[in-house]
Formats: structure tokens, C-alpha cells, sequence
């Protein structure tokens, strides 16, 4: 586990309505997400790029924690040796 | 920050390993006097070790409901898991190679479930972590399946399975069903329905180094092994842990309802007040479940940094996120059950575990978050 020794915004860039969290460890790509979505109008779609298998799966979770809808999932050009996987959500009221 | 040093250590990670049960060492010990032997020795010593072991695989038949030539002793849970699923498989090759498996099942039980030219057809589970019955009857009445494999109980989450209504439709359909009872035999009443059983003494504090497998007379089974005197344990067991383990059992099942009921009490403190922690997700069936098991999981938390400031508060605990095994992949039960993964903590209280051990887990708990969030800058996500 690397993903506590991060300084957080290292890395995990943000482009536009995209976070790229490729690299990063659970629980950083929730993170990420969620630190995108704060100042974000209902409605608005935010897609996450990852690497962490454990995402595919908290993503949704967290999206359901807090009453936004994952809309679309799909798996991207391979990262180094890691599969990734870019999953989009839309965010509730 | 500082770190007090707690007097004494809180094990609140006692799943599939628990502290043995005073009255199993008190037994070993004397195994190691009248059971050090080979059992299957015809000296004096050879018998004295041998009569153990029947007594032993006796005693755990009369617990468990079976007969006593129905009952094997194995190495380990994983062993009888394994050597179930093929010897029963074995014994109807000629209907066909699939074994039913819900998605919750021990890792030991998926893995051997697709081994050795088997397929594996894996039937989902529900938010708590319970499989559909219906779905399960639906997946054992198609054709070419040897066997179906529930558990009786998930020792992760702890939620109970619907094992008598799969075990019925299992039957309607002439399939056997081999349940995983390894998480719950001395702590929630036994299972009844089933073809073949798989018990954990290990997990119920007749210390490691033994399993249970029983495999009831009418079902058929082929062993995997080589030819052995003992075919569904090839070169047998140690007879000193059987002892302790049919005694431990024994002394379990004595006083297992008054134990149950205590420690459900503990696990639904725990779960209110862990409720009230911000962004956590308590997951598994809250009333229908083992009676001393109890996972959660908070939001924006690393479960490896949490476990390891519990450690340093003296209070040991598992997790099934994936930060902290050795694959990058979290627990197959979490994800299967579509719950968070991160942040994952998993309590399972022994009969040794007292009040003031959960409490002390609960002092220190919202501390342990809040310096673990405070760390990866969360606040106000």
C-alpha cells in the first residue's frame, strides 16, 4: 500500500469533468472523485479514471452513499501493466 | 498526537482462529499422554490412540447430528472444503462437471470449486450478502451439475444463508449439498440440512491443526487421493488436536446459547454505536446473523492506516479492504455484496471477548478515523 504515504493532490490530476486517478490506491480514487464533485451543480456528469481495482467497486458505493448515480462504466487503454477502467457518475441534489 | 499503552491487548479478530477454549488445552495436554501414538498401530499405545480418536469422532458425530462412521477428521477447514467438494463431484462425474456455488463462499471453497476440470457457476447475493434462494434452485436444476455448495453462515459479514429452502430444492433435483458451516458450529445453533458439513475447530477453540468433514452415508462420494487406509484423509490426523477439538465442541454447544445471546448483545452495541460514526457503512443482515460477528466499513478511509492505529491503541481487528491483503483485490464478499470496500473493519468476538474489551474498541474507534481521514485531507467531502 502506497496510497497513504501521498500527499493528497499529488497526483490524481483534474481535467475538466475528468479525474484521473490512475495509480492510485484505494482509498485515494474516491477521494479524488469526491473532492471534484463538492463544488459541482446537481446534474453534472464526472467521469473517474482508474487503475485500483478496489475503485470499480467503491465508486459506485460511495455514489450510492451519497445519492449520485453511476451512469456509465468502461474499460480504457491499459495503464502500464494495470488494467483501468473509466466509470461515470452523475451527480444527485 | 499520543498514544497511550493499554494494560492488555483487545483481540477482536478471532474468525476462523480463535484463542483455545481452556477445557481443549486441558485435553490436548492429555492426548499427548494416551494419544501421542500412530493410531493405526496394534501395540497397546497404538490402540490407546486409536480408541481416543473414535471417542473423539464419536463425540463430534453426536454434536453434529451424524453418525459416527459418517464424521472424518481432516488437516484444516481448507482440507475438508477441498476434499469435499472433489470427493463429491467425484462420485457423480458421470452426471456432470458444474458446482453451484453462491458468491460469498471461503475463498478455499471457489477456488476448489473450479479445480481439476470442474466449472464453477457462481449465483450472486443480495446488499447483506444473501444468496436467492430461488436463483440457487434455479442454477442446481440444470443439467450436468455435480454439486451445489452454500455456506451456513458468512463469517466475514455474518450473515446467515437460506441453507433449508436450497437444501430442499437441491434435493427436489437428486444434486447434493455440501455446506460451509465452518463460521458458525459452537456459535449459532447447527445446520440440519445437509448432504455433507464442513466444521472448523479452529474456529470454535479447539485450537488449529484438524477439520471436520462429514458426509452423510446415503450420498456418494470417490476419493480424489492415492489409495490410503483413511481415503478422505490420507495419512490421518493428529489425534491429540481431535481430542481437543470434539472436547472443545462439547463444551461449546453446553453453553452456546447463553454465549449467543451475550455476545449479540455486544455486536448490536457495537453496530449502534459505530452508526454514529460519520460515513460508515455497517454492512451484513442486521438480525438474521451470527451472533458474534460484525463488519464495517468507513468512507474515505485506508484500511491498512486504520488497522494499524487500532494496533498501536492495543486493539487488534480484521479487514477485507484491499489495502490490506497482499493482492491489490478487496475482499470477494464486499464486492460481491456491492458495499464499500475501503475502510473495511472486521470484529468477531470470542466467548473470552468481555464488555470491557468492546468497549474498548469503541473508545477508540472514532479517534482512530478521524486522524486516519485527517491524514488524507478529507474534510468536508
Amino acid at each position: 500500500m502506497t496510497g497513504a504515504d501521498r500527499p493528497p493532490a499529488a497526483e490524481g490530476r483534474e481535467h475538466g469533468d475528468v479525474v484521473d486517478a490512475r495509480g492510485l490506491r484505494c482509498p485515494l480514487p474516491v477521494i479524488r472523485l469526491a473532492a471534484a464533485a463538492r463544488d459541482r451543480a446537481a446534474g453534472t456528469r464526472l467521469t473517474v479514471w482508474s487503475t485500483d481495482p478496489a475503485a470499480r467497486l467503491d465508486v459506485p458505493a460511495w455514489a450510492r452513499m451519497r445519492g449520485h448515480a453511476v451512469v456509465a462504466e468502461e474499460p480504457l487503454p491499459r495503464s502500464g501493466d494495470a488494467d483501468a477502467w473509466a466509470i461515470t457518475v452523475e451527480l444527485g441534489g | 498526537m499520543t498514544h497511550t499503552t493499554p494494560d492488555r491487548r483487545v483481540r477482536l479478530d478471532n474468525g476462523g482462529r480463535a484463542p483455545w477454549h481452556p477445557l481443549a488445552r486441558e485435553a490436548f495436554d492429555r492426548a499427548l499422554d494416551d494419544g501421542w501414538a500412530d493410531p493405526r498401530r496394534l501395540h497397546a499405545e497404538g490402540r490407546r490412540a486409536a480408541a481416543l480418536l473414535d471417542g473423539a469422532r464419536e463425540a463430534v458425530a453426536g454434536a453434529l447430528g451424524a453418525r459416527t462412521e459418517e464424521v472424518v477428521f481432516t488437516a484444516n477447514h481448507t482440507t475438508s472444503l477441498h476434499t469435499g467438494v472433489a470427493a463429491l463431484a467425484a462420485g457423480r462425474s458421470r452426471v456432470g462437471s458444474t458446482v453451484v456455488v453462491s458468491a460469498v463462499e471461503r475463498a478455499a471453497l471457489l477456488h476448489a470449486a473450479h479445480h481439476g476440470g470442474l466449472e464453477r457457476d457462481v449465483v450472486g447475493v443480495d446488499r447483506a450478502g444473501r444468496v436467492d434462494p430461488a436463483r440457487m434452485a434455479d442454477a442446481v436444476a440444470r443439467p450436468g451439475v455435480a454439486l451445489a455448495a452454500l455456506q451456513h453462515a458468512n463469517g466475514e459479514v455474518g450473515t446467515r444463508q437460506p441453507v433449508e429452502a436450497v437444501h430442499e430444492a437441491a434435493r427436489a433435483a437428486g444434486v447434493p449439498l455440501l455446506v460451509d458451516a465452518g463460521a458458525s458450529v459452537g456459535h449459532d445453533a447447527l445446520p440440519t440440512a445437509w448432504d455433507a458439513l464442513a466444521a472448523d475447530p479452529a474456529d470454535w477453540g479447539g485450537g488449529p491443526g484438524v477439520g471436520v468433514l462429514a458426509i452423510r452415508s446415503r450420498v456418494r462420494r470417490r476419493s480424489p487421493f492415492p489409495e490410503d487406509p483413511d481415503p478422505l484423509a490420507p495419512g490421518g490426523v493428529s489425534v491429540p488436536a481431535a481430542f481437543a477439538a470434539a472436547v472443545a465442541l462439547q463444551a461449546v454447544l453446553a453453553d452456546r446459547e447463553a454465549e449467543d445471546a451475550r455476545r449479540r448483545a455486544l455486536v448490536d452495541r457495537v453496530r449502534a454505536r459505530v452508526a454514529a460514526i460519520p460515513d460508515v457503512e455497517v454492512v451484513g443482515d442486521p438480525v438474521d446473523r451470527l451472533p458474534h460477528v460484525v463488519t464495517f466499513s468507513f468512507l474515505y478511509v485506508d484500511g491498512e492506516a486504520l488497522l494499524t492505529d487500532l494496533d498501536r491503541e492495543g486493539v487488534a481487528v480484521g479487514s477485507g479492504s484491499a489495502c490490506t491483503s497482499s493482492s491489490l483485490e478487496p475482499s470477494h464478499v464486499l464486492a460481491a455484496m456491492g458495499v464499500l470496500t475501503h475502510g473495511n473493519v472486521r470484529v468477531a468476538l470470542d466467548r473470552s471477548t468481555s464488555e470491557a474489551d468492546v468497549d474498548r474498541l469503541l473508545a477508540v474507534l472514532p479517534g482512530a478515523v478521524e486522524r486516519v481521514r485527517a491524514t488524507l485531507g478529507v474534510q468536508g467531502l
